[in-house]
């Protein structure tokens, strides 16, 4: 799933600075399931802005509504009588609904609530992973089901580097202690599956154009498109 | 600040622990102050962020919930979860120009009504000393308006304890109690 932050309130104030009817708009997809921009969420956010707003006296309203799927045309419809009546939208879904908020109601003003921070996985609950980077061309088929783009702290396509240390990655910052090392834990399974060979094949540079360098990605199913 | 200022109090109080001890301590004839409201919760777990927001927005001058001593809870950790809850909005208040005091999680049996009267006097001096609640609007009732903001979650105060099955007597209050608590 997607996840995403919400970002801190002073720079949500910036970005909603100046204008008097706002929308708190959720998604009660991927940003409701990492508990960011659900419907609750965007209530809350709503009832902290009227109350700033009110304790800074300054006469703003502040509504707070959902989207099912803020990323799909169909369900933005349902949305759209209260979008009109905004000045502002703060979305709280991920940066595609964002997005699609603001190609739908434009030029209505949309502006992002959240940080979109990765493809991850909950690993317990309140506790979410990365685990994927969107790549283009997956190779953990590979690499015994272990992400070496996300997972390796330098994308390492041949690892380990000289860095891992008992089954840990050498980099450390305060916020990412302990981080596993990816290869260590692709040599573990690959022994494990009796797959150990496959750690010496040497892969070549990976094409990143496949990936977001490449520019913007685009995909066409010509058998499913309508007639 | 004036002298005179009454603060109005919302308490979210555990149907288990906290709101039996509200009647104790009116059975008991102990004497607390009349400045809070109580709304009964099933289990203060149920209580979430947006409940305790809504209350301070509609002016509110605290609010405070009361669940069961920490390893008594009836639902095994409800009363934790709301202590988490209560805290993420002590860190949400500073934001929107609001002091961190007026939200508070108290823990207490249903056999405390003492602690119960403690708690309400203990807290409501804390507000007084804190003043009025800067987002109270004239005419809004933050009592309704909380009660209002807690329909998902809160028992009808009428409703006698373990009403579909005949409940054990320590834990069905002899009187419901009022709006305003037991003894007030
Ligand atoms: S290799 Fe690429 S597609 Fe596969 S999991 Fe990693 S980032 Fe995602
Ligand atoms: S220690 Fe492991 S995870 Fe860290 S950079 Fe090296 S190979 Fe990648």
């Amino acid at each position: 799933m997607i996840t995403a932050e919400r970002k801190p309130f002073d720079e949500i104030l910036e970005l909603v600075d100046g204008h008097n009817k706002i929308l708190v708009a959720g998604c009660d997809t991927c940003v409701a399931i990492c508990l960011t921009g659900g419907e609750k969420e965007a209530e809350i956010l709503a009832s902290e802005l009227r109350m700033k707003a009110q304790a800074d006296g300054r006469e703003v309203e502040v509504e707070h509504t959902a989207a099912i799927r803020q990323c799909e045309w169909e369900y933005l419809d349902m949305i759209a009588a209260k979008v009109d009546e905004a000045d502002v939208v703060l979305s709280m879904a991920c940066g595609i609904g964002i997005q699609s908020m603001a190609e739908k109601f434009a030029p209505k003003l949309v502006v992002p609530a959240v940080n979109t921070n990765m493809l991850g996985m909950p690993q317990e609950h309140a506790v979410w992973l990365e685990r994927c980077g969107a790549c283009g061309e997956c190779v953990i088929g590979e690499t015994a089901g272990i992400c070496p783009v996300v997972r390796c702290s330098k994308s390492l396509m041949n690892g380990p580097c000289g860095g891992s240390h008992d089954g840990k990655c050498e980099v450390t910052t305060p916020e990412k202690e302990d981080i596993d090392c990816a290869w260590h834990l692709i040599w573990e399974r690959l022994k494990a599956q009796g797959r150990e060979e496959l750690m010496h094949k040497i892969r070549p540079p990976k094409d990143w154009s496949k990936s977001s360098s490449g520019g913007p990605r685009k995909m066409v199913k010509e058998e499913a498109k309508p007639v | 600040m004036a002298d005179d200022f009454e603060p109005e109090i919302i308490v979210f109080a555990c149907h288990y622990c906290a709101y039996a001890a509200a009647d104790l301590a009116g059975s008991m004839r102990l004497q607390y102050p009349s400045t809070i409201r109580m709304i009964k919760l099933p289990c203060t777990g149920k209580l979430e962020v947006i409940h305790l927001l809504r209350a301070l927005e509609a002016g509110a001058d605290g609010v405070y919930a009361a669940g069961c001593l920490e390893g008594e809870c009836h639902y095994l950790k409800g009363n934790l979860w709301a202590r988490k809850r209560v805290e993420h909005v002590k860190r949400l208040l500073p934001e929107v120009g609001l002091e961190p005091e007026r939200v508070e999680m108290y823990n207490m049996s249903s056999a405390q009504g003492p602690e119960f009267a403690r708690v309400a006097t203990e807290f409501t001096e804390r507000i007084k000393a804190l003043g009025p609640n800067p987002l109270r609007r004239h005419g809004v009732s933050p009592h309704a308006a909380a009660r209002e903001a807690a329909r998902d979650v809160a028992l009808p105060d009428e409703a006698p304890a373990g009403a579909a099955a005949p409940a054990p007597a320590a834990e069905a209050p002899a009187q419901a109690p009022t709006e305003k608590g037991p003894a007030a």
